[in-house]
């Protein structure tokens, strides 16, 4: 039976959270892309989290070789992918086993039951099929034998081998989404035809099976009602969606750009932090000179050489290559260079869990390395303010002349969000401390009274010839020294020139409360996850919880301290075992601190953070 | 760009004022000697020279020299002057560094250095020892050398840094005896001139830890007859009475006597540096009666600053992205009123 759109029901939301599960070859996270890109067109709000195996192919239908996106779209604010769903798209009986956990009761689950068959039960160890036992009793399943039906739309085109026609199916899905969610397909065929410009035939295919998708869900009797989720209320601007690590990429390039310097990348490939090379070796038209060295610490080496030389240099890994290269970022601290480091943070340690997200390279990036050898440490907290925060990681270097440690993490470099477009003209200008030809009485550690940063003279420039290195240097010369005098002058400088940043950066400011009962602490990643959190108990009525989230952490912003008295409790809470609260727990004695920390390779739930704020106030 | 200097300068204008804290007698001396004498014949300005070195008593070498320099970490330092040379290549970069930093902790950037061909100048300050930690086997130590963390007699078989080098691609080897600074001199020149990376191993005499490690074959006395000196284009030919040549016989390099068994002059082999193929360069580093010494090898290929030049002006050409600005508003936007 044909139901008429205009018959069924539309059931107006705020926000709605899916999530598309498959097995890794399934093409789950371009079918979650898509659905984003065609959201935040609409005009939605938006927050996304891909969750992905480091197993590049796992076995088919393996319990860990499933491949999840998920999407949180809304017509309010959106801070976080969410926590439990609203719809869950699962391809196979391994993506439904493991994220079934997620899915609210009663609400939607549409499977393919074309791949519930024996073999893929066995393998997710099911013991007998979840589509026929009571296992969904609780939800609305909605079966669809989703590769028949593929096969089917695509029965007119003549020579397509298997393979290409069960590829496809995850198209099938998404074109049943777009329907539900009342959106249209017009973008994912725009798409479908840049990306397959030389392979007309998939255009064609993919085009067929979406629109039999989103055909199949308009006839189907057992979809009750339609969503729709109404554009969200965002300042006005120009939008794009924006991943965290492209972010990161284009603050680099307008950094650059703004401050007049040649952009040099020094890098190796590391999960998740290798999507900003691959962004950043596009950009050859720019000037862009992006270099992929033999190793972690040729990629910071080659770097701090490009520093030395006059370019804005910088240098990206994740959490065992910031290992590798703490020796040479000793070297640049000591060198007083301008550079950036920048660690897409993961689960460790050694290897750990390379594609899951965690916060726990904050001491490693405060204190790992020999000496005292203190670095700028700098966090972005969401996909978008990544850019905000690789610019002002670039104009803190170049201006402080010191190593700046950039942190992210694989949440917030892998997830997107709508990024209101920043033109070049509307940033900050970066200055930065070259000195020109035939300065007098010139040596390299004459400083700028103010911020401490030493003069940076590069070769080329006449009359300035210097030595610099990793031996100590004299105070005032700059020639090398082993006085012992001069050694602690020369520490307490290189120190105190970090601290000062403080004049340069904001002080920080808590949101929803000034003062009252408890003040949640987070920095860096889990701003979204907190924000919401604290959000919704203010909306359920416990006005008196505020939340101080931390983007500088070394040097904290000047009001730390006295932000932290206003409140009756803190919790500090940290996708690790706890190492931002001992650091404040060392800088604020007397305070104290209570944490609330989670090690799992995800992101904080709400509904865990609201317990846990509960349990706090009572 | 590196262009002629009207005012010439001499060998002082390259000392600093840095007192060089070498031991008495090392052949150090020599090279840093060779060195500032070469500089003024290069023609290049000394504010376009950086010197950058690593971890060891020749990596001090930048603070003696009044150019632009770097004195880093252990191994590093041709992956920071590879960091240099690709921000500005229009400077003249030099690395300075030793057997242990270039070949035991800095091996993966020396091999990498040499297969990408950009255009800076090695010197290896080869003494087959660890001199700074005061005396350890270092990877160009001999099997069975006593050394102090090889009391009984190394067991770790010898890298031949030319082998190596020529190994990993490298365009330019040439090897030279420490004590004889005008070769060093003029090798130092002819590197610089040539396009791509350049290694100088030079066989340094360590007067405290490793003594006499060559003097069996760079002594004045026997050093004519022993190491053989080779030239482009130029007859393979040797000896105090330069009547000793090379021939290529059994696909091995053979010691003839000219006039003896009818060997001519016209019989030994002509040195090709230029060629492509790595063969006989590689026959001639690993020969050890005579020594071979010289520019081995020195084949002219794309330098990697060209190669990415040239696919900066192509991508150049074709791309839309004029401003930054221009990529951010490029694709997919949407307003929000």
């Amino acid at each position: 039976m044909i139901v008429e759109k205009s018959n069924i029901q539309s059931e107006a939301l705020e926000t709605v959270v899916i999530r598309f599960v498959g097995d890794s070859g399934d093409g789950m996270q371009l079918t979650g892309t898509q659905f984003t890109d065609t959201s935040a067109m609409f005009g939605n709000d938006i927050a996304t989290f891909p969750n992905y195996p480091s197993e590049i192919r796992a076995p088919q239908g393996s319990l860990f070789g499933v491949s999840g996106f998920q999407v949180h779209i809304g017509s309010v604010e959106v801070s976080t992918p969410g926590d439990n769903l609203d719809l869950l798209v699962a391809m196979n009986p391994a993506s439904l086993k493991t994220n079934l956990y997620a899915l609210k009761p009663g609400h939607t689950i549409i499977v393919d039951t074309d791949a519930f068959n024996r073999k893929n039960l066995e393998k997710a160890q099911y013991k007998s099929n979840p589509l026929e036992d009571d296992t969904l009793n609780n939800y609305r399943v909605v079966k669809v034998d989703m590769t028949s039906l593929t096969r089917e739309a695509l029965k007119d085109i003549e020579g397509l081998d298997n393979k290409t026609i069960t590829r496809s199916k995850n198209m099938f899905a998404l074109g049943m989404v777009y329907w539900m969610y009342g959106r249209t397909t017009e973008y994912t065929i725009d798409f479908f035809k840049k990306k397959f410009r030389k392979e007309p035939l998939l255009i064609d295919v993919n085009t067929k099976v979406l629109k039999a998708g989103y055909n199949f869900a308009e006839t189907l009797e057992f979809i009750p009602n339609a969503y729709s989720v109404s554009p969200a209320k965002m300042a006005s601007g120009t939008y794009r969606v924006i991943m965290g690590n492209t972010a990161t990429a284009w603050g680099f390039l307008a950094a650059a750009e703004k401050s007049g310097l040649e952009l040099f990348l020094g890098s190796y490939p590391i999960t998740p932090a290798t999507d900003i090379l691959h962004e950043l070796v596009k950009h050859k038209h720019f000037g862009v000179k992006a270099f992929q060295a033999e190793d972690e610490i040729a990629g910071i080496s080659s770097a701090i050489g490009a520093a030395f030389a006059g370019d804005l240099a910088i240098t990206t890994t994740s959490g065992p290559g910031l290992a590798l290269k703490g020796e040479a970022l000793g070297l640049a601290i000591m060198m007083e260079l301008p550079l950036v480091v920048v660690n897409v943070q993961r689960g460790g340690p050694s290897t750990g869990l390379p594609t899951k997200t965690e916060q726990s390279d904050l001491f490693q990036a405060l204190y790992g390395r020999n000496g005292e050898s203190p670095a700028i440490v700098i966090a972005a907290s969401t996909p978008s303010n990544c850019f905000d925060f690789a610019f002002q990681a670039a104009k803190l270097a170049l201006e402080h002349m010191t190593p700046v440690i950039l942190l992210t993490d694989g949440y917030i470099a892998n997830g997107s969000a709508p990024w209101r477009i920043q033109s070049v003209e509307e940033l900050p200008e970066i200055k930065n401390n070259k000195v020109k030809e035939g300065a007098d009485n010139w040596s390299p550690y004459i400083r700028n009274e103010k911020t401490l940063a030493r003069n940076w003279a590069i070769p080329g420039t006449i009359g300035l010839e210097h030595r610099i290195g990793g031996l100590e240097k004299d105070s005032i010369t700059g020639n090398v020294s082993q006085a012992p005098e001069n050694h602690e002058i020369m520490t307490k400088i290189r120190a105190e020139k970090v601290k000062r940043v403080q004049d340069d950066i904001p002080e920080i400011k808590t949101e929803f409360a000034t003062s009252g009962d408890l003040l949640v602490v987070g920095w860096g990643g889990t701003y979204g996850s907190l924000h919401s959190a604290v959000k919704q108990m203010n909306l359920v009525g416990y006005k008196n919880i505020g939340l101080a989230h931390f983007n500088y952490i070394n040097p904290l912003p000047k009001n730390t301290g006295d932000l932290l008295t206003k409140f009756k409790k803190i919790v500090v809470c940290e996708l690790n075992n706890g190492q931002f609260v001992n650091m404040l727990r060392m800088n604020f004695t007397g305070i104290e601190f209570l944490q609330y920390n989670k090690i799992q390779g995800l992101p904080f739930g709400n509904s865990e953070l609201m317990e846990v704020f509960k349990k706090l106030i009572k | 760009m590196e262009t002629a200097v009207e005012n010439k300068y001499t060998y002082k204008d390259f000392e600093s004022d840095q007192e060089v804290r070498w031991c008495p007698g090392c052949d150090d001396y020599v090279i840093l000697r060779s060195m500032q004498k070469a500089l003024p014949e290069m023609g290049v300005k000394k504010e376009d020279v950086v010197f950058v070195s690593g971890i060891g008593c020749s990596s001090r070498f930048p603070y003696y020299i009044d150019t632009y320099g770097m004195h880093t970490i252990h191994g590093r330092a041709p992956a920071i002057a590879s960091g240099v040379k690709l921000a500005n290549p229009s400077l003249s970069v030099w690395v300075a560094t030793g057997d242990g930093d270039a070949m035991a902790i800095g091996g993966n950037h020396f091999i990498h250095v040499l297969r990408r061909n950009i255009d800076l100048n090695i010197i290896l300050f080869n003494n087959e020892i660890y001199g700074l930690t005061k005396g350890q086997f270092s990877p160009t130590s001999m099997v069975g050398q006593k050394t102090k963390s090889s009391p009984y007699g190394n067991t770790q078989p010898p890298f031949n840094p030319g082998e190596l080098a020529l190994g990993a691609g490298a365009r330019f080897y040439g090897r030279i005896s420490g004590n004889s600074p005008k070769d060093i001199s003029q090798m130092l020149i002819d590197a610089h001139h040539f396009k791509g990376t350049s290694l100088i191993e030079v066989l340094q005499n360590c007067v405290i830890f490793n003594d006499g490690c060559y003097s069996n074959v760079t002594n004045k006395d026997v050093k004519e007859d022993k190491l053989i000196f080779l030239e482009h284009g130029k007859p393979m030919i040797f000896g105090k009475n330069r009547d000793k040549g090379l021939v290529l016989s059994n696909l091995k390099l053979e010691v003839v006597t000219i006039g003896e068994n009818g060997i001519t002059e016209d019989n030994i082999l002509i040195h090709d540096a230029k060629e492509k193929d790595p063969t006989m360069h590689q026959m001639l580093v690993r020969l050890e009666y005579p020594l071979a010494t010289g520019i081995i090898r020195s084949y002219n290929d794309l330098t990697l600053e060209e190669r990415e030049a040239e696919v900066t002006k192509q991508v150049k050409a074709n791309s839309k992205f004029k401003k930054i600005d221009d990529l951010f508003f490029s694709g997919e936007t949407y307003k929000v009123e």
